[in-house]
């Protein structure tokens, strides 16, 4: 059968959302942060909340949000986005407000904005790209470092008795009575972000309950960062980033899940 | 019995080549061009599109949102 | 005539945000601003109007939930005292740079460092100057009263939002614990979800409509070209305030030899220094900057070419006086007297600093 027979409008299956933009992303080739931009709008674009939605980017990779985002968005200071994105919520309850940070900025600079907005059980929802490392910087350490993996700031490795250990911020804001939905995925297979996109459409349905704060964290490569090659970041990613950052749900309704 | 024959565009000049979606697909249909885009990019391309069964695997990882994916069920008789 | 009530100075700028309509306010405790907060949470305005009113866990938190509630088109308010708005800077210079409209006041409070609880003047250069980084100006209100305390709420938020820019009402522990009496305002209602979209649709980030060009918030752009161009046109915003929005008050100073320039506290205590000169004869004058960005160079300027001599008094070691100096030149003599660290002077010692610096000097 002929391509072009095919290739029809009645035929299609998948394209782009209209709600990322045409601009050309600026993340480095493989990166997953373009991947968690396109399943957030796929989600947005399903539910037909474009015109609904209030995102939040702060400083990092993804400072640029906007630029790729077709919705209306708000550039935070470096680790404010929470406590941006309960000003905008305690005036516009009817919107539905998202964060989108960084390791550096969600657990290092902007953890006690991180944590108070999860302990205060803001109705916000919190997508946390964690791929230790402060990439748009140029490679150095971040809270969620592995022990022993080597950045600019960290060249023989994150030394523990010196540097301190990852912080599992995840586990940690879980804990808090405002979280109701609290999970971890990753985007590198189909099957992964088939998984993910269904974790962020429940994130964002539930903060229509009002229930507190559903938090999405993703997983995710930094090839760049990790001088690596895009598969092959993948592929270090789940041998050594998924034993310390398992996948799968934290809280659900905000009870913690049971680790068998 | 109906078969199903797929196919994808790559919007060739946003590719950059990052090869996420070659692991990606079950028919292994899909390698980087010997050619480079504007950008300096080696691009996505169907190397074997016969063999696609429009899945949408590819497209699902692609970071960039190039791919765009079509499918037909045919008729095959026997 | 509105309603007259006996009020502390940060109560009295509460109770005004409220009946301003304010849709929120977010801040932190700190001495010698908490009854603003204090008062706020008693009133519970979420019932009066249905403002929000938040404690944030810090500073930080609280100016960039400011920056929030401003990035979607709402009137919102925040208050702090010295070394909270140290904190503030950062969010200050996000706001400005985004062009966002607030009204911010610092109650201030001696320093550097944690310093003192007591009354100080000492901030006047981190609002004015601008605190934190970039080219950016605070229009900034400078209250002499517990009345212009709840008269600037009013008119911050008119030039915020004319401006699109933060306002700072500059104002000190003795106006903000100190109780007079004070005429309130009528109620306006909160701003409806129509009017925002009216009134700021074109810039407020309130969700994308389909057919409409997104509306982003940021004070980025990496391309410096498109950065100077953002700079420019916020410089052109600080040319038209200081052309428009410049106010000051004058004080016996038709037949004035001398005077005294002083804002807030400072004035109202050079007002009975000029009292007391006039009964020895000697004839001065105060001019009161009401905002202290834009700084009332030109009228003072032209006041300043019938007086000897020019005293500037402030609770600072000395900071308003380099706006004096670059408004009148060299020709005149121009000193400055303040108590500092959290002392308030008092009206004999400004006498005495005139006569042994301007007059005698």
């Amino acid at each position: 059968m002929d391509i072009k027979d095919i290739v029809k409008e009645e035929n299609l299956v998948y394209t782009k959302t209209k709600l990322m933009t045409d601009n050309i992303l600026s993340y480095c080739p493989g990166c997953g942060h373009g991947t968690a931009h396109r399943i957030i709008m796929e989600v947005v674009d399903e539910l037909g909340m474009q015109e609904d939605t209030i995102g939040v980017a702060p400083v990092g990779c993804s400072v640029l949000a906007y630029e790729f985002m077709n919705i209306d968005m708000i550039q935070a200071a470096h680790g404010r986005a929470p406590a941006v994105a309960t000003g905008v919520k305690r005036t516009m309850p009817e919107k539905f407000v998202f964060t989108y940070q960084g390791d550096g900025d969600l657990a290092a600079i902007g953890t006690a904005e991180t944590i108070h907005a999860c302990n205060r059980g803001e109705n916000i929802t919190i997508f946390f790209i964690n791929n230790g490392i402060y990439g748009m910087t140029g490679g150095q350490m971040a809270p969620t470092t592995l022990p022993g993996m080597r950045t600019s700031t960290s060249p023989y490795g994150r030394d523990l008795p010196s540097m301190g250990n990852p912080l599992k911020i995840t586990e940690l804001i879980a804990q808090l009575p405002g979280t109701y939905f609290v999970t971890r995925h990753a985007v590198h297979t189909p099957a992964a972000v088939r998984k993910a996109k269904r974790a962020i459409r429940k994130a964002i349905e539930l903060q229509k309950e009002n229930k507190g704060v559903t938090f999405v964290e993703i997983v995710s490569n930094c090839n760049s960062g990790w001088k690596m090659a895009p598969v092959k970041s993948n592929e270090w990613m789940v041998e050594n980033m998924f034993p310390y950052y398992p996948m799968g749900d934290i809280k659900v309704d905000g009870e913690l899940v049971e680790k068998k | 019995m109906a078969k199903v024959q797929g196919a994808i565009v790559v919007d060739v000049e946003r590719c950059k080549g990052c090869e996420v979606c070659i692991p990606a697909c079950p028919t292994d249909v899909i390698e980087l061009a010997k050619e480079v885009n504007g950008k300096g990019y080696h691009y996505l391309y169907m190397a074997n599109p016969d063999a696609c069964i429009g899945c949408a695997n590819c497209a699902i990882v692609c970071p960039d949102g190039v791919i765009t994916v079509y499918k037909v069920k045919k008729i095959v008789k026997i | 005539m509105g309603e007259l009530k006996l009020m502390k100075g940060n109560e009295a700028i509460a109770e005004a945000a409220i009946r301003e309509g304010v849709d929120a306010y977010f801040g932190y405790p700190i001495t010698p601003q908490s009854e603003v907060i204090e008062y706020l949470m008693m009133e519970r305005p979420e019932e009066r109007t249905g403002m929000a009113v938040l404690q944030a866990e810090s500073e930080l938190a609280a100016i960039n939930m400011v920056y929030g509630a401003a990035s979607v088109g709402k009137k919102v308010f925040s208050s702090s005292s010295s070394p909270g708005m140290s904190l503030y800077q950062e969010g200050i210079s996000y706001l400005a740079g985004a062009e966002l409209p607030c009204v911010l006041a610092n109650i201030v409070r001696g320093g550097p460092g944690l310093g003192t609880i007591q009354p100080s003047q000492a901030d006047y250069f981190q609002s004015v100057k601008g605190g934190g980084h970039g080219d950016y100006k605070l229009l900034t209100l400078a209250p002499a009263s517990v009345q212009e305390m709840a008269d600037f709420i009013e008119l911050g938020f008119e030039i915020a939002f004319k401006y699109r820019n933060p306002v700072m009402i500059l104002s000190d522990g003795m106006i903000g614990q100190m109780m007079e009496k004070v005429e309130l305002k009528d109620q306006k209602p909160r701003w409806t979800a129509e009017e925002i979209k009216e009134l700021n649709g074109t810039w407020a980030a309130i969700g994308k409509p389909e057919h409409r060009e997104r509306n982003i918030i940021t004070s980025l752009d990496l391309d410096s070209a498109k950065q100077e161009k953002h700079n420019h046109h916020l410089q052109s915003k600080y040319r038209q305030m200081e052309e428009e929005e410049v106010r000051y008050e004058l004080f016996d100073t038709e037949d004035a030899e001398y005077l005294i320039v002083a804002y807030g506290s400072s004035a109202r205590i050079a007002q009975k220094t000029i009292f007391l000169a006039r009964q020895k004869g000697i004839k001065v004058g105060l001019l009161r900057p009401i905002t202290l960005y834009p700084f009332p160079k030109k009228p003072l300027a032209e006041l300043a070419r019938q007086m000897k001599g020019i005293l500037s008094v402030e609770m600072s070691a000395g900071q308003m006086i380099e706006d004096i100096k670059l408004s009148v030149g060299c020709d005149i003599k121009v000193e400055h007297f303040g108590r500092y660290g959290g002392i308030i002077h008092s009206p004999d010692e400004v006498l005495e600093a005139l006569e042994q610096k301007i007059i005698g000097g």
